[in-house]
């Protein structure tokens, strides 16, 4: 897939974000946003997986270890073809299928999370089993940049550095933003590579709204051996949205009907510039 | 005449035998451990199946989640660590990552409840019953001897879902080594019948309950023991008959009687048939170092003890 596709894919995964916590009244747009494009990269260029069959025992796993950020997940599964785009404006409500965090019974996903830090050990029980049954799936999960303030993202870390789990991929979404402020004023996890390269992780850098460095960095992650590997992205929170960039405050609320309209035209604006684009 | 030599051996002993044993017919079973493979008596299995067994450290919480990933990609993982850090510590990852999901992850819980002995209070769980209850979907068992643990394990591997299995550290008599022996998930039996009063006991205190019944038979009183090894889901049936026959009942647990079995019992029966409920075990306190036999008669949970609190209760 082009770059161009991609970010039109993108923009679209922003509007699903925008229409689903509109409609739920609640939700987590900011983180939502700020992953959009990895989450778009991830289902459309990098998973191996099978939208007519979810439960394929060889494809490659993703485990939203920030959960909160489930729209945006929802909204690539949907594009991918798991089920339907119209679906999205059923998020959060009594009888819905789209929990308000990731559920095992919603096609596509692979784990249920929400409560942070637990994502990435269940991702690292994958990998596990892939090395023991001699399967050749690779496993993905994503961290929010607040998330690995918790401790058992260092068991889990510690635990796959250890075993040299060469088929798992670490992905942090680093927006520097957690629902009381900025991650350097709250509890500061940086320097975040660091940490992880002392966990024995192979670590990349990438601009999270930046295709070719994606490509780049899953490339490099998919070719690493001996040890796992950890992409450290950069990111805004809300991107997208210009309201929501880098505002902390969009990390848990959901835009009202005003906000929406403000919202819907900005990725509209986003839409048009892109139609206009020409691939390189 | 001269009393019978009784075989003792730990409940956590017949959990490391039947890892053993099943790891040979199932090569999907996997266990994991942080860092007490030879006290939870995981090192059994470790030895005869090395690549199956993996050492988490001490780690509780992520063990959870790997085996939770685990049992995603197919495979049967028994996690093990001291109920204290199983159930205790690493309770919103058995919540979240294994219940809410309902994953195929049996938890082989060891040193429960008081007989842990001499560390003391820090590492006697008294409440694992009640946390491990408290989450949908979850079995709870809680077996009385080294042959009912070998079974509930077995049992537990031909079970879907998630298990939470609670073993002691201290060496207890066998008393359900005998040929009309058969364990099933959710249901309890009656290891002696009587007409007088019920008690209904779990684990190690079924063999103090069979004692007491002895004692109160010198008494007059004839008691009817049930062991329940699955205290969820409850034998409510069995419960619920044998409440009707006495017309009083008493729970006895190495556990609180916040939550645990005295608390599923009554559960049971303000439903389906109120009746009077004494509760035995730990009365809201916590433990303390000691030698394990000497604990149980501390807080009145061997036979005299429970023959003791049964006579005033039917007073």
């Amino acid at each position: 897939m082009t770059n161009l596709e991609l970010k039109k894919l993108a923009n679209e995964v922003r509007k699903g974000i925008i229409v689903g916590t509109h409609s739920a009244k609640a939700g987590h747009p900011g983180g939502s946003l700020s992953a959009a494009d990895v989450f778009t990269y991830l289902y459309f260029e990098e998973l191996h997986v099978d939208p007519k069959n979810p439960g394929w025992e060889d494809r490659d796993r993703f485990v939203l270890s920030k959960g909160h950020t489930a729209p945006g997940l929802y909204a690539a599964l949907a594009h991918k073809g798991f089920f339907p785009v119209e679906d999205l404006v059923t998020l959060r409500k009594v009888g819905s299928y789209l929990q308000g965090h990731p559920d095992l019974h919603i096609p596509g996903v692979d784990m249920a999370s929400g409560s942070l830090g637990q994502g990435i050990s269940a991702a690292v029980g994958m990998a596990m089993g892939a090395r023991l049954q001699k399967k050749d799936f690779r496993v993905y999960t994503l961290l929010g940049d607040g998330e690995i303030e918790e401790g058992q993202v260092w068991e889990a870390a510690m635990f796959a550095g250890f075993r040299k789990l060469d088929n798992l991929c670490v992905i942090v979404d680093n927006n520097n933003l957690q629902i009381d402020g900025p991650i350097d004023q709250v509890c500061s996890p940086y320097p975040i590579d660091k940490k992880f390269e002392a966990f024995n992780f192979h670590v990349v850098h990438a601009d999270a709204h930046d295709f070719d460095s994606l490509r780049a960095a899953f490339a490099e992650a998919r070719e690493t051996k001996g040890m796992p590997a950890c992409i450290v992205m950069k990111s805004t929170k809300g991107k997208g949205v210009s309201y929501m960039e880098n505002n902390a405050d969009w990390h848990g609320k959901a835009p009202n009907d005003a906000e929406f309209e403000v919202a819907m035209a900005d990725l509209e604006k986003i839409e048009k510039a892109l139609a206009e684009e020409v691939e390189a | 005449m001269a009393e019978q030599a009784v075989k003792k051996i730990a409940t956590r002993e017949g959990y490391g035998e039947a890892l053993k044993e099943l790891g040979a017919e199932y090569p999907q079973m996997v266990v994991l451990d942080a860092d007490l493979a030879a006290s939870t008596k995981t090192a059994v299995f470790g030895k005869a199946f090395p690549e199956r067994h993996i050492d988490c450290g001490i780690a509780e919480a992520n063990m959870m989640g790997v085996a939770a990933g685990l049992s995603l990609t197919g495979m049967i993982p028994f996690v093990s660590s001291f109920a204290m850090f199983a159930a205790g510590r690493a309770f919103e990852q058995v919540r979240n990552s294994i219940g809410y999901p309902h994953l195929n992850v049996k938890i082989g819980a060891t040193h429960a409840g008081v007989t842990v002995g001499e560390d003391g209070a820090s590492h006697q769980c008294n409440e694992d019953i009640a946390l491990m209850r408290a989450i949908p979907g979850m079995v709870v068992m809680c077996p009385s001897d080294y042959v009912e643990a070998k079974a509930a394990v077995r049992a537990a591997i031909e079970y879907e879902g998630p298990v939470y299995m609670r073993f002691g550290r201290a060496a207890v008599p066998v008393i359900n080594d005998h040929p009309g022996y058969h364990f099933e998930i959710g249901k309890g039996t009656i290891v002696r019948e009587g007409t007088d009063v019920t008690i209904v006991a779990t684990g190690i205190c079924v063999d103090s309950a069979l004692g007491a019944a002895e004692l109160l038979a010198k008494e007059g009183i004839n008691a009817e023991v049930v062991n329940i090894c699955t205290i969820k889901p409850l034998d409510e049936e069995l419960i619920v008959a044998s409440a009707k026959k006495t017309g009083r009942v008493v729970t006895v647990e190495e556990h609180s009687v916040i939550g645990g079995l005295g608390s599923a019992v009554c559960d049971c029966l303000c439903a389906k048939l109120p009746a009077p409920v004494k509760k035995l075990g730990m009365q809201d306190v916590f433990g303390t170092s000691g030698p394990a036999a000497e604990l149980v008669k501390k807080y009145g949970l061997d036979a005299e003890g429970v023959c003791r609190s049964v006579l005033e209760f039917v007073k």
